[in-house]
């Protein structure tokens, strides 16, 4: 029943989207050239989905994506284990990460053009860079607060490292860090795009640059609207993923 | 003396103000011993206690274990907490493998000994749940669990049945009695109920506070099965709140 009603949730909010972006079209001045109806962006996406252009860019951007976030966590999870440890070190690092943090990856990317060239790797990068921090920063923090009293049986039954660390750290920090891997998805999602939009010559990105020099602004709309579909499937399948190993605990926190 | 503490003096610094949680503090006990520290908040009986586990170190003085100094604490000396300690990640079965994981033991091994323990603690049959499908006092015999199943020479135990209800206390009381006759434990239990330390030990170390200093040992002169009920129970317990200062100075005669 909870399922059904947020299911009616979701159609009438995108009946909605489709009804207002309608509107502005019958109502608006400008050239459907310029500003397309709904329908035209569904037939721009299906024309791309026929000619395979769709399917190729998506399989370009899910395998930079895929590169970038999970190197990204993996590496943030495994500093952040490592600095939540030793809060004494972290107290000189934390400065340079805050200085780093509020940066926006894109700021990086004429540097990152520069030394990798265009194709797969900068977007990687920016991606990698805009999933980091906030995961490094919520294992620090995850770490730093696991309650006392595990390290206190931790010791009294003489597990030490590296069996600390994988036995009752991580899994004690686990539900916080995996809230910071969840943010981080849609961060990272995001910089995708931009990544593209300058560092690549494929991909879904670059699509919306193509359609843009193009002036295909139906492509252009129908491409916006993949990828946000994408965003909530991923967040979807994340989702889950957090919730199966969350079950594990022994249910809700 | 299987545990000799000399002179033991603990010191804190709370809130700029210098306070005394042990002061010259001496103590013996015997292997096989339930010895219970009673006293107020602030007795320094916790402290003691996280001293002869080897959570901390005292100032002055020294404490042995067998003759050797305590430095650290030791699988072969396990602490039971208030709140338990369990892993809510593992389930029951798990949990208890935990002290025997580090112990080397082989998986099959483990298994069969995790099950005598669960079984011993009347879990059998929860060896699947997780420590939050449990109640305090379920979890609580999960920790003992895992405690035994390392076979440690002393259990220590801070408070152990604090956080739960007072039926399922002393249900637990009378378990922890049997399994402490059982298993020939040295157990070293801190409590601040005069019923529950009259109820389990051989002798009560009676601690008061500001400084926290040890002012009598009181040996309780009971059977191994005990009664709550019974006269010599009440008369021991009795003679337990004398040494609070608890009993009114004028003794008031009444008939129900």
């Amino acid at each position: 029943m909870k399922k059904l009603l947020s299911l009616r949730n979701i159609i009438v909010s995108l009946a909605i989207i489709i009804l207002i972006w309608q509107l502005l079209f019958t109502f608006s001045s400008y050239s459907s050239a310029l500003f397309p109806s709904p329908k035209m962006a569904l037939d721009a996406g299906i024309e791309m989905i026929k000619d395979g252009t769709l399917i190729e860019n998506i399989k370009t951007s899910m395998y930079r994506f895929l590169t970038g976030y999970l190197t990204s966590v993996i590496t943030a999870v495994i500093l952040g284990l490592i600095l939540g440890r030793l809060p004494k070190v972290f107290q000189y690092i934390n400065p340079a990460v805050q200085l780093l943090r509020p940066i926006s990856p894109t700021a990086w990317m004429p540097f990152i053009v520069l030394l990798f060239g265009i194709g797969d790797v900068p977007a990687i990068v920016i991606i990698f860079i805009a999933a980091f921090f906030p995961v490094l920063l919520s294992t620090v923090s995850a770490v730093g607060g696991i309650d006392p009293i595990y390290l206190k049986v931790s010791k009294n039954f003489g597990i030490k490292q590296p069996s600390l660390t994988w036995k009752v750290i991580f899994p004690a920090a686990f539900p916080q860090i995996a809230n910071g891997i969840h943010l981080a998805l849609g961060t990272a999602w995001i910089f995708l795009v931009a990544g593209e939009m300058v560092g690549a010559q494929s991909g879904l990105g670059y699509q919306i640059i193509d359609a843009r020099n193009n002036i295909r602004a139906d492509i252009l709309l129908a491409t916006i609207l993949i990828i946000g579909i994408i965003g909530i499937i991923l967040d979807g399948i994340i989702k889950l993923i957090e919730k199966q190993i969350l079950k594990s605990w022994g249910g809700a926190q | 003396m299987y545990i000799e503490v000399k002179d033991a003096c603990k010191n804190f610094v709370q809130d700029g103000k210098e306070f005394t949680a042990l002061d010259h503090v001496s103590l013996e006990i015997e292997k096989g011993e339930f010895i219970c520290l009673l006293g107020p908040s602030g007795c320094g009986k916790s402290t003691l206690l996280n001293a002869l586990a080897g959570f901390e170190k005292v100032n002055s003085g020294s404490i042995k274990i067998d003759g050797n100094e305590v430095k650290e604490p030791s699988i072969n000396n396990i602490t039971i907490f208030q709140n338990y300690g369990l892993l809510p990640w593992r389930n029951v079965q798990k949990n208890v493998e935990l002290g025997l994981e580090s112990k080397g033991i082989p998986k099959e091994k483990r298994g069969e000994i995790a099950s005598k323990y669960i079984e011993l603690v009347g879990l059998k049959g929860f060896e699947k749940r997780h420590p939050r499908q449990l109640s305090g006092g379920q979890q609580q015999r999960v920790a003992i669990a895992r405690g035994l199943a390392v076979d440690p020479d002393i259990i220590f135990m801070d408070e152990p049945f604090g956080a739960l209800d007072a039926i399922t206390r002393m249900k637990l009381q009378e378990d922890i009695l049997s399994i402490s006759r059982k298993e020939k434990k040295t157990i070293i239990f801190v409590t601040h109920d005069i019923e529950e330390a009259v109820f389990l030990a051989d002798r009560i170390v009676v601690m008061m506070a500001d400084p926290g200093r040890i002012k009598s040992i009181v040996t309780v002169p009971l059977q191994a099965h005990r009664d709550r009920t019974s006269k010599d129970f009440l008369y021991v317990r009795d003679k337990v709140f004398e040494l609070f200062n608890m009993k009114a100075d004028a003794y008031i005669e009444y008939y129900i």
